[in-house]
């Protein structure tokens, strides 16, 4: 479904991808781990197209996406939860999740969609009319997911949902985004820090150092590997 | 009750003012008789009017503070707390609708029962009240602060004094084209600063207007220079050329039209697709693209209408005066304007008539005290941004609700 080959990018001087390619096959979860400035985000900005590749090319359904622009890219299928949510703090929560269906003309479907996101998260729906710099950590994260579930991916980006949230909500956030993937059929691409949740949700993933990607296997054979448990499972 | 430290307080601002105005109330040099008079009747006024500003500005900021008084009420439920009144009335249908019959009767009846003079400071203000709806959707909406706004402002009156002088191309002409020039101008603009924001955005703006009003300045050939463009027509009605009294009053009116359709139309934005996207942008850029928002379209939109509307009122500016030089086209227009939106509220169109009203209106009523006026102006900015730093009316966010989505209003 979606097919990075050999993307390069910059920051002016500064080389932030060095060869990465990743494939994911639709009805997947994949995820790809790594430490702080490893060029996770990077990654993700490249698909989303907000952050161009140099060199290289993204194809998402066979199609090539690498020059797109970052509007043409959701109005096919691909929706990215920023890292850090960065949700409208002055719009309510219910005009949050209007901007998330914001390409979308379904009037009908898009309300139905708003229930849908309300019955995953019910707190959100305690708290439609509140503006969302009000908002919680937690119910934050369950509003950025939503938002971007308002635009009815085919392919979701994830960039650290865990950020500064609680175990518990964590846990829960989580859970509910294999639900999305097994009700749906959205294809999940998550960026996490939290490798041990991460690779218990996903069935593959890719650990990236220093803008490389340096490994890539089945959760299982990830989650028993002796350099991923001393690297980012602290065992 | 007053306490002693109170009045320590109020005593300490009363001597720091003393000491402060010193200078320009209580010495006078008079040249001619070399001799320096001491005025220690002023000192002894300002410290005296001192003390006493200083007790009531106290007690006003005592007053803003949150729970002063109110604590008790607010805390006993969730219910929603009540609403301020500049809102409640807003809410009421049946006080809102008789106020606005009351100021639609007087909006019309205005120019038959004021004099000449009051119907020109009108029009004044009515124009005002379009160049801070434009700089509203630029500013308050969009968050773009745009500091050359002016320059639009000098595109249309100039489309008018030059296409009439050398063309003879009539008000009613002039206007729609004077629009779109104020489009082009604004998309001309747009291009080069769609990746700047904030304060660079602003230094670049303020720029461009410097720009335009430096080549009015001094490109003789195109523009006059200093010396400007004289005897432009003002606006014929049905070909008849009006008395300088009856096109007064018919600018009048149509700067009321162009307001009403001004009013409607930003409305209208204000609640579509565009002007949902503009509010996005202001608030962050990063997540709108991830929303699949197109960001240079939404930011050229904002500046191209903003700039659309200052050039159609510049068009009737140069019509009112039937005189257009560089002089009426400086920064400090820009930054009234920029005060109306901001004093008035940021993204409320309620508030920026308001704050065009009470912008433009009350420096005319104050010229009574001539000198002093600047400075009474100053300080209602001042005591007003520490009151209400929302603005007169600020903005009452919609909320979008989809029909069959249950309602919270129950509670
Ligand atoms: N806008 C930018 N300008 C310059 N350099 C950047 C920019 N964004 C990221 N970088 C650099 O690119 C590298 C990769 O950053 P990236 O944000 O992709 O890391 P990450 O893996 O997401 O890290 P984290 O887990 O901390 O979020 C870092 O060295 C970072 O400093
Ligand atoms: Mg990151």
């Amino acid at each position: 479904m979606l097919k990075i080959k050999n993307i390069q990018t910059f920051y002016g001087n500064i080389q932030a991808l060095k060869d990465v390619s990743i494939e994911i096959s639709e009805g997947e979860i994949i995820t790809l781990i790594g430490a702080n400035g490893a060029g996770k985000s990077t990654t993700l900005m490249a698909v989303s197209g907000i952050v161009p590749p140099r060199s290289g090319e993204i194809f998402f359904m066979g199609e090539p996406i690498t020059d797109m622009e970052p509007d043409k890219i959701v109005s096919l299928g691909i929706c990215q939860v920023p890292e850090g949510r960065r949700i409208f703090p002055y719009l309510s929560v219910t005009e949050n999740l209007d901007m998330g269906a914001f390409l979308r003309n379904d009037k009908a479907k898009i309300k139905k969609d708003m229930e849908y996101v309300f019955d995953l998260f019910p707190i959100l729906a305690d708290r439609r009319h509140q503006a969302g710099g009000t908002l919680s950590g937690g119910e934050r994260q369950m509003l950025a997911i939503s938002r971007a579930l308002m635009a009815r991916p085919r392919l979701l980006l994830l960039d650290e949902p865990s950020l500064g949230l609680a175990p518990l909500i964590v846990k829960k956030i989580f859970e509910i985004i294999g639900k999305i993937n097994a009700e749906n059929n959205t294809t999940i691409f998550l960026v996490e820090q939290n490798a041990n949740l991460a690779l218990k949700v996903a069935t593959r993933g890719y650990v990236m150092e220093n803008g490389r990607i340096t490994l890539t296997d089945s959760s299982k054979n990830l989650l028993a590997n002796e350099d991923v448990k001393k690297a980012y499972l602290g065992f | 009750m007053i306490k002693l430290n109170e009045i320590k307080r109020a005593f300490l601002v009363s001597a720091w003012f003393i000491f402060l105005t010193f200078p320009i109330m209580v010495i006078r040099i008079n040249p001619v008789e070399h001799i320096v008079e001491w005025r220690w009747k002023n000192m002894a006024l300002v410290g005296i009017g001192s003390f006493f500003l200083s007790f009531v500005w106290n007690y006003l900021m005592k007053q803003k503070e949150p729970g002063f008084k109110k604590t008790e009420t607010a805390e006993k439920t969730d219910t929603i707390p009540p609403l301020p009144p500049a809102r409640r009335i807003q809410r009421e249908k049946r006080i809102y609708i008789p106020a606005l019959v009351a100021i639609g009767t007087l909006t019309i009846v205005f120019p038959f029962i004021f004099s000449m003079y009051q119907t020109n400071i009108m029009v004044s203000a009515l124009i005002y009240i379009m160049l801070g709806l434009g700089l509203n959707i630029v500013v308050g909406l969009a968050g773009l602060l745009d500091l050359g706004y002016v320059a639009f402002y000098a595109v249309g009156a100039y489309a008018y004094a030059l296409l009439n002088y050398h063309f003879g191309i009539s008000f009613w002409m002039a206007l729609p084209i004077g629009g779109v020039l104020g489009a082009v101008f604004g998309i001309l603009l747009g291009f080069p600063v769609l990746r700047l924001r904030g304060d660079y955005l602003a230094i670049v703006t303020l720029g461009f207007g410097e720009i335009i009003h430096i080549i009015l300045q001094n490109w003789n050939e195109f523009s006059f220079g200093p010396s400007g463009i004289a005897n432009i027509p003002r606006p014929s009605l049905f070909g008849i050329d009006l008395s300088v009294h009856s096109s007064t009053i018919y600018i009048y009116y149509i700067m009321i039209g162009l307001c009403i359709v001004t009013i409607f139309v930003v409305n209208r934005l204000q609640n579509s697709r565009i002007g949902r996207a503009w509010v996005a942008l202001r608030e962050d850029e990063l997540a709108c693209q991830a929303m699949g928002i197109d960001k240079a379209k939404t930011k050229l939109t904002a500046f191209a209408l903003g700039a659309t509307l200052a050039s159609m009122a510049g068009v009737v500016f140069a019509a009112k005066t039937t005189f257009v030089n560089p002089a009426s086209f400086t920064i400090w227009e820009s930054i009234i304007i920029l005060c109306i939106v901001v004093m008035g509220g940021m993204g409320s169109i309620i508030g920026v008539i308001a704050g065009a009203l009470v912008l433009i209106l009350t420096p005319e009523y104050l010229r009574a005290f001539s000198e002093y006026r600047m400075l009474a102006f100053g300080t209602m900015l001042v005591v007003m941004m520490i009151f209400r730093p929302g603005g007169f009316i600020p903005d009452v966010r919609r909320i979008y609700k989809f029909e069959g989505v249950k309602s919270m209003d129950k509670s």
